[in-house]
């Protein structure tokens, strides 16, 4: 009896975990069935049926895993016909999250200890620490009744800070566990990301459970970290634990023997609208729960950061593999990326994906350059009139200036959103200071003498501006537009952050899977075009210099 | 443009007292110069001859005192007008760098809406001996000095002003040139009556360009006379050595 009573238990366990979700989401699920009944597949409904039928924003972070984790989101919303925006690559959990609050995006693949310490800021962390279940029914609850943002039931794999070091350094400071760190902290320079240096489940929380004290600390980015310690520029790295990269680099990781950080749990974060108006996609997202561990979780990261294999390749693969989509039935192009192929090779296999980019980028450029020059070039002229304003307003814009361009993104989101706009107002901002400086301090200094003459003369006031001072400072105006101009080609790299797309893209993709290719797709590109606008507007500023003096 | 505006007019300052950010620039300066006469204001710099000038086209409107133009008091006149009908030349010749040499000299005329501000302006650059086939095309920055400073005085006359402000327009010229601009200036006066007020530093080239003479100091007018005058009986000490400095250097010219 006591046999047949105790091996039902992991089956039974089994089971629930199947049928809890599945209870979770038996009324969505219902809706699905009412909705869609009379459809022979899923994948033939074509038509909006209701204004509720948008297509659904999947969103990504920007590092390897997430990348993939969205691509399989995507790919799997496809397969059942459901359309999709592909937002991958959004600046950091801030931003994806913020956006994910306001519905700009749908869905992202989130981390449940990243849920309840830098979302959450929740305290009582540590007494969670070890109960991964406990953790997730913590956010799914407090995020669904404070935000109306829903948790799918995890994917099932974990991917938890790792801190990684060389094997050389591993064995010659014996180092195992992250108390051994601790022991040898003052040894070793550590490259961590900013995130983790910041964050209180980072650096500043293994300092006060293991008492860990570093000789230094670089903040560095994922891409350079790796690169930085296979090469000895530094002793230790942060990682994730599925990374491919630490594969890639043969680097050891170093066992948390104090349980400090929470389990990450990695889940389908839903929008509130989404979980509200379309059970159909967070049905089909649900199809993913509990089907990814992490050895092939691991194995699917090394395939894209270690192999270098396309995103899109990769997802589609383990979607086939996980039975969940039809082996030819993915939409995927397999754009073959062949390590070894020489980079103008590269170049031109992507020639289409590049120009599209290099068009949006130029559209980023143009449209906030533009707004800038219609608002900045009023703001200069009315600011030489009323000098007692000029110099504080000058100042103020300035300020706005030395907004780092990732905190600038940051700050627009919960006033627009991600995507475009934001993106917009943000280059706006950074575009007016060069243009209305130029535009007050240039029309002020045009040529005295000649101002003077013509007022004498009697001039009135409105033509000495169009006649004497606005030629004169044109020369001048026109370079603070190419400086400003430079400056939006390069800042609009960082639109990728949120979301708006342009030759940040590769470039943000590329620095999170250590591609430097991939990087030099949107880098290159993004110089030509800083060139090139800035060759034209040279050739303008030469047609408006009144005369070669 | 009415006739009593392009007519020559007499000029006159009383009293006049002005402040620059509280330091003294004029201090109950008079003079007068009736119409069609010229008078040169001397004195070192900082003597305040260009704040007075500037008295006249309102460039300055002063603490105290009354100027007058043509009888009328300078602050009564509307502005813009009152500048329209009075010729001026700054030192650097203030011509507008991106404007052609006939466009600059046609910019009062068309501020006048005068019927053809370029025949007035190529009148004017013959008035001082400069071919408008020559020069009109070019720019201020293709002219020697003396051209330019013949352009700007050209730019002063082309709508026929009845006064003319002159304020150091020779200074910055080399002795040979300066020597042909006073041989154009005195052609100029010949063939047009105006009332001219110039500001100088040169005591030689006011007794050579000007009717009477100012000699101004700390914003004072010390004496207003011919030189004939002001030799004979000079009103201050200063005014004496000023007078017995320059014809030391003229006899020393003279002896060599």
């Amino acid at each position: 009896m006591r046999n047949r009573v105790s091996l039902p238990v992991p089956a039974l366990l089994r089971v629930l975990g199947v049928v809890l979700p599945l209870l979770v989401l038996a009324p969505l699920a219902t809706d699905v069935h009412g909705q869609t009944s009379g459809t022979a597949t899923p994948s033939s409904r074509v038509a909006p049926r209701d204004p509720s039928d948008y297509p659904v924003v999947v969103a990504s972070k920007p590092f390897g895993e997430s990348y993939l984790l969205c691509e399989m989101f995507a790919q799997l919303l496809e397969a059942h016909g459901i359309a999709v925006t592909r937002r991958p690559g959004l600046g950091a959990t801030e931003v994806a999250f913020g956006a994910l609050r306001r519905n700009d995006i749908d869905v992202y693949p989130e981390y449940t200890g990243t849920g309840l310490i830098a979302i959450l800021h929740d305290s009582t962390a540590d007494s969670l620490a070890r109960d991964s279940r406990a953790v997730y029914d913590r956010v799914a609850r407090t995020f669904t009744s404070r935000y109306g943002v829903r948790w799918l039931p995890p994917l099932g794999f974990q991917n938890t800070y790792a801190i990684a070091v060389r094997r050389s350094t591993a064995e010659r400071y014996h180092l195992h566990t992250l108390s051994d760190l601790a022991r040898e902290g003052a040894h070793l320079v550590a490259g961590f990301t900013p995130d983790f240096i910041g964050r209180s489940d980072g650096l500043p929380g293994l300092a006060r459970v293991y008492g860990l004290h570093l000789r230094a600390v670089r903040p560095l980015a994922p891409a350079v970290k790796y690169a930085a310690l296979a090469d000895g520029a530094i002793d230790v790295a942060d990682g994730y634990s599925t990374d491919g990269l630490l594969a890639r680099y043969d680097l050891v990781t170093l066992v948390d023997d104090r349980h400090f950080f929470p389990p990450y749990e990695a889940a389908a974060l839903i929008s509130p609208r989404l979980a509200r108006d379309r059970p159909d996609a967070v049905a089909v997202l649900a199809l993913l729960s509990g089907r990814l561990d992490e050895a092939r979780m691991r194995q699917l990261n090394q395939r894209l950061e270690v192999g270098g294999e396309d995103v899109r390749h990769v997802a589609a693969d383990a979607l086939s593999e996980l039975g969940l989509t039809s082996a030819h039935g993915s939409s995927a192009p397999s754009l073959a990326s062949d390590p070894h192929a020489p980079f103008w090779r590269y170049m031109w296999d992507r020639r289409a994906t590049i120009g599209a980019l290099t068009l949006r980028h130029l559209f980023l450029v143009l449209a906030g350059l533009g707004a800038a020059i219609l608002v900045a070039l009023p703001l200069g002229l009315a600011l030489e009139r009323a000098p007692n304003a000029a110099e504080p307003v000058v100042r103020m814009l300035g300020v706005i200036q030395t907004v780092p361009s990732i905190a600038m993104l940051a700050f627009m989101i919960p006033l627009f959103g991600i995507g475009t706009v934001p993106a917009l107002v943000a280059l706006w901002l950074y575009a007016l200071y060069p243009i209305a400086r130029n535009t007050y301090t240039a029309v002020r200094d045009a040529d005295p003498g000649a101002v003077e003459a013509a007022e004498a003369l009697g001039t009135t006031p409105m033509q000495r501006l169009l006649w004497v001072r606005l030629p004169l400072a044109a020369p001048v105006i026109m370079a603070g537009i190419r400086t400003a101009a430079v400056i939006t080609v390069g800042a609009a790299t960082l639109a990728a952050f949120i979301g708006a797309g342009g030759l940040g893209e590769p470039i943000v993709a590329g620095l999170a899977l250590a591609d430097t290719r991939m990087i030099l797709s949107g880098a290159l590109p993004a110089a030509a075009l800083a060139l090139v606008v800035d060759g034209l507007l040279a050739l303008v500023e030469r047609a408006v210099t009144p005369v070669a003096g | 443009m009415s006739d009593s505006q392009s007519s020559p007019r007499a000029l006159a300052a009383r009293d006049v007292a002005h402040r620059y950010d509280g330091v003294l620039a004029l201090d109950r300066a008079s003079i007068s110069v009736g119409a069609t006469r010229a008078l040169a204001l001397v004195g070192e710099s900082g003597s305040g001859k260009t704040t007075l000038l500037r008295c006249f086209n309102r460039m300055v409107d002063p603490d105290s005192g009354t100027v007058e133009v043509g009888g009328i008091g300078a602050r009564s006149q509307p502005v813009i007008a009152l500048r329209r009908h009075i010729g001026y030349v700054p030192q650097d010749g203030g011509l507008l760098p991106h404007w052609r040499v006939l466009r600059n000299v046609a910019l009062v005329p068309r501020l006048l809406q005068m019927d053809d501000p370029e025949a007035a302006a190529a009148q004017a650059l013959r008035i001082v001996g400069l071919s408008v086939d020559t020069f009109g095309t070019r720019y201020p920055h293709e002219l020697s000095g003396g051209q330019r400073q013949r352009v700007a005085l050209a730019r002063a006359l082309a709508a026929r002003p009845g006064v003319i402000l002159l304020d150091e327009p020779f200074a910055a010229l080399d002795a040979i040139t300066r020597a042909n601009v006073y041989e154009v200036f005195q052609d100029v006066r010949r063939e047009l009556p105006m009332t001219m007020l110039l500001v100088t530093h040169d005591l030689a080239e006011a007794a050579h360009l000007a009717d009477e003479i100012a000699v101004m100091r700390s914003g004072r007018v010390e004496q207003q006379g011919t030189m004939l005058d002001l030799h004979s009986a000079p009103a201050t000490t200063y005014v004496a050595a000023l007078i017995a400095r320059a014809v030391a250097t003229s006899a020393h010219l003279v002896a060599t």
